[in-house]
């Protein structure tokens, strides 16, 4: 049983590591998809934190999503030296900030702002949380698009471009490299730079879950009075779900800056937060497995579609292009799922049927 | 401050066409618990199917006065939005009343996606103008102008809400309503058929909702598929705003609101100097929320603890 588990594991090691360079061959667009795929993976983890262990549903998580990219965007842009005279005095080389550096401001000031966000909102539970979470996501937004004067901090609407990309130890990502014969793409050396936060993510929440934290974090889920009366500190502990969170969410939202190259306002809209909690919740609130296959599950399998659109485009006389077909998919995908499994596609086992089935 | 006077005009206008959408969720929230996401694209389905109404009416009579056809439109569209609701609540909320209280969270979210998505196909993504068929000679009120449409939308408004407190209030239907929202099962016991009352509940919703989306478009003088959701979300802050699950709170939340977003809109540049400008507008109704929340978590006239969800 134990070897048989080792097996799929090293087989599901090595299909993750070759995945690029078989969809390399197809065309870097698919690898693209991959990639993109990762980073909801990554964020799904952040969110399952705060909707799947403390039960706190979070509508405005990609307000933390937006702050990291910002955050990369505005630190690894000509943006500021070009609009403040003083930056560019300051670097002038332009402002490369290593990623070192970006990474953990991107996670502490996210952070910041989900413990600031959840300050005001823990006496609230359920509905009253998901649309106060919700407001703030579009309080941020708004902002992200408005902050262009009289100060232009953010350029509004028209977004920062010319995003440096990631690059550590004398390897930048944003240009292919050789090794050993095969050509590594941009996008195939993002999908191991993702995949490795990914696994990352993966040990901490696994870790979580299991530690003194995440048994607090899900007996307040269950029951928050009760959990009080056993000696948890809700309030802290909340907050750090809030802000263990939007940690996630903040450095995944530095990588997206860094592997878009471009970031606008228009990128974290509501129906982003709106996808995330979906993925999570699809897949299977508060399981790793079911989180992980429900944010691929919605992240790829629209985009693979849209290529296959073209001539139901056609058929259609233009009614039905690609991203409306990709939308009709996730609408009807989100409805029929949880018609038929109001649990999620991969639910965790439910506590105390084990137990009855082991002794009998 | 004839500004002052203009500006509450505006916001009372708009107030009412909140209340009339929150008054779907509120009734939807107070009796099954559940976040109706896609009532804000109802109100979108109202306003594009009485648009498609109008133009019919006007290619093949002409004639017909112009209150005429937006009656005719706004009924059609209130039967078309009511069944719609009664269809979307058997198909993808019934089934899942006694599951985790995520999931008919999802299959809303996913409802309204999909409305938004089927109008774009029908009607296609562009902004249709939305034709005025009341005159347009504004009306002066102490510096301050109104226009006819303004003046159809408070009085529909209070004609509506009139009616809707009758019912709720006055009749079996309501007290029906009441005694679910209370306690479905002990409701069952006395009688009432909650699978009725439900259903009632959607299309009464759903009625208003439409109201509301031919008020709006007539209003803007613009409809389009996605029209519905940012008013369907203030609404659901007024809804919040006044205590969910309370009609007479609905109401004063969603008046209150779009009094805060137009007035706020109104002075926030003078106020800051410029720094900021009107288009923070959105953004009002969401501080006025969290602030509210924080400050009286249960809304201004809830009784309910906010412990309850």
């Amino acid at each position: 049983m134990k070897q048989q588990k080792i097996i799929v594991f090293v087989l599901a090691a090595i299909g993750l590591l070759v995945l690029p360079i078989v969809l390399q061959g197809f065309g870097n667009a698919w690898v693209r998809i991959a990639d993109m795929a990762l980073l909801f993976v990554l964020l799904s983890l952040g969110l399952n934190i705060v909707v799947g262990y403390a039960g706190l549903l979070d509508l405005g998580y990609v307000a933390f999503f937006a702050i990291g990219a910002y955050m990369y965007g505005l630190l690894g842009s000509p943006h500021l030296t070009e609009t403040f005279p003083a930056i560019a005095a300051m670097f002038p080389e332009g402002l490369h900030t290593p990623l070192w550096i970006v990474v953990p401001l991107a996670a502490a000031v996210a952070g910041v702002f989900g413990v600031l966000l959840g300050a005001p909102t823990l006496r609230l539970r359920g509905d009253y949380l998901a649309i106060v979470t919700l407001g703030f996501g579009e309080i941020i937004r708004v902002f992200l698009n408005n902050l262009d004067h009289p100060v232009n901090i953010t350029n509004g609407p028209k977004g920062i471009s010319q995003i440096d990309p990631v690059s550590f130890f004398g390897l930048n990502l944003g240009k292919k490299v050789s090794l050993m014969g095969f050509e590594f793409a941009s996008v195939s050396l993002y999908y191991y730079l993702f995949l490795a936060m990914v696994v990352i993510s993966v040990v901490i929440s696994h870790r979580l879950e299991l530690s003194r934290v995440g048994r607090a974090w899900m007996a307040i889920r269950e029951d928050e009075i009760a959990a009080k009366a056993m000696g948890i500190n809700t309030r802290n502990l909340k907050l750090m779900a809030f802000g263990m969170g939007a940690t996630f969410g903040g450095v995944s939202g530095a990588m997206f800056g860094a592997f878009q190259g471009f970031i606008s306002p228009e990128s974290f809209s509501l129906m982003e937060s709106v996808m995330i909690v979906a993925m999570v919740v699809l897949g299977g609130v508060g399981h790793l497995p079911g989180v992980i296959l429900g944010a691929v599950l919605l992240s790829a399998l629209p985009e693979v579609l849209r290529y296959v659109a073209g001539p139901l485009q056609a058929m259609t006389d233009g009614r039905l292009d690609a991203s409306i077909l990709r939308q009709l998919l996730i609408a009807l995908a989100m409805i029929t799922i949880m018609l038929l499994r109001p649990r999620g596609l991969w639910p965790s086992p439910e506590h105390g049927k084990t137990l009855q089935s082991t002794k009998t | 401050m004839d500004i002052f006077i203009q500006q509450i005009i505006n916001g009372l206008v708009l107030g009412s066409m909140y209340a009339l959408i929150a008054l779907g969720y509120t009734m939807v929230y107070g009796i099954i618990g559940l976040i109706n996401f896609a009532h804000g694209e109802v109100m979108m389905i109202g306003a594009l199917t009485s648009w498609t109404i109008i133009g019919l009416m006007q290619e093949s009579m002409p004639a017909t006065p112009g209150y005429l056809i937006l009656l005719i439109a706004l009924i059609i569209s209130c039967v078309v939005a009511a069944a719609l609701n009664f269809v979307i609540e058997k198909v993808a909320y019934r089934p899942l009343r006694n599951s985790p209280k995520l999931a008919p969270l999802i299959t809303a979210i996913g409802m309204s996606i999909l409305l938004q998505t089927l109008a774009m196909i029908i009607w296609k993504p562009n902004y249709k103008s939305y034709p005025t068929l009341l005159s347009s000679n504004t009306i002066d009120i102490a510096g301050a102008v109104i226009t006819p449409t303004q003046v159809v939308i408070l009085s529909v408004t209070a004609v509506s809400l009139a009616v809707l407190m009758w019912l709720v209030n006055y009749t079996k239907l309501g007290r029906a309503m009441r005694a679910t929202a209370e306690n479905p099962r002990v409701a069952g016991l006395m009688g009432v058929k909650p699978d009725v009352v439900i259903s009632a509940t959607f299309i009464i919703g759903a009625v208003l909702a439409a109201i509301a989306g031919v008020m709006y478009a007539s209003n803007y003088g613009t409809a389009q598929h996605a029209m519905g959701f940012l008013p369907g979300l203030k609404a659901f802050t007024a809804a919040v705003f006044g205590g969910i699950g309370n009609l007479a709170g609905a109401v004063v939340g969603a008046i209150l609101l779009g009094l805060i977003e137009s007035i706020g809109a109104g002075y926030i540049g003078a106020l800051t100097g410029g720094v900021l400008g009107s288009h923070y507008s959105d953004i009002f109704a969401f501080i006025v929320l969290i602030i509210v929340l924080t400050l009286r978590p249960s809304g201004l006239l809830g009784e309910r603890v906010a412990d309850r969800a």
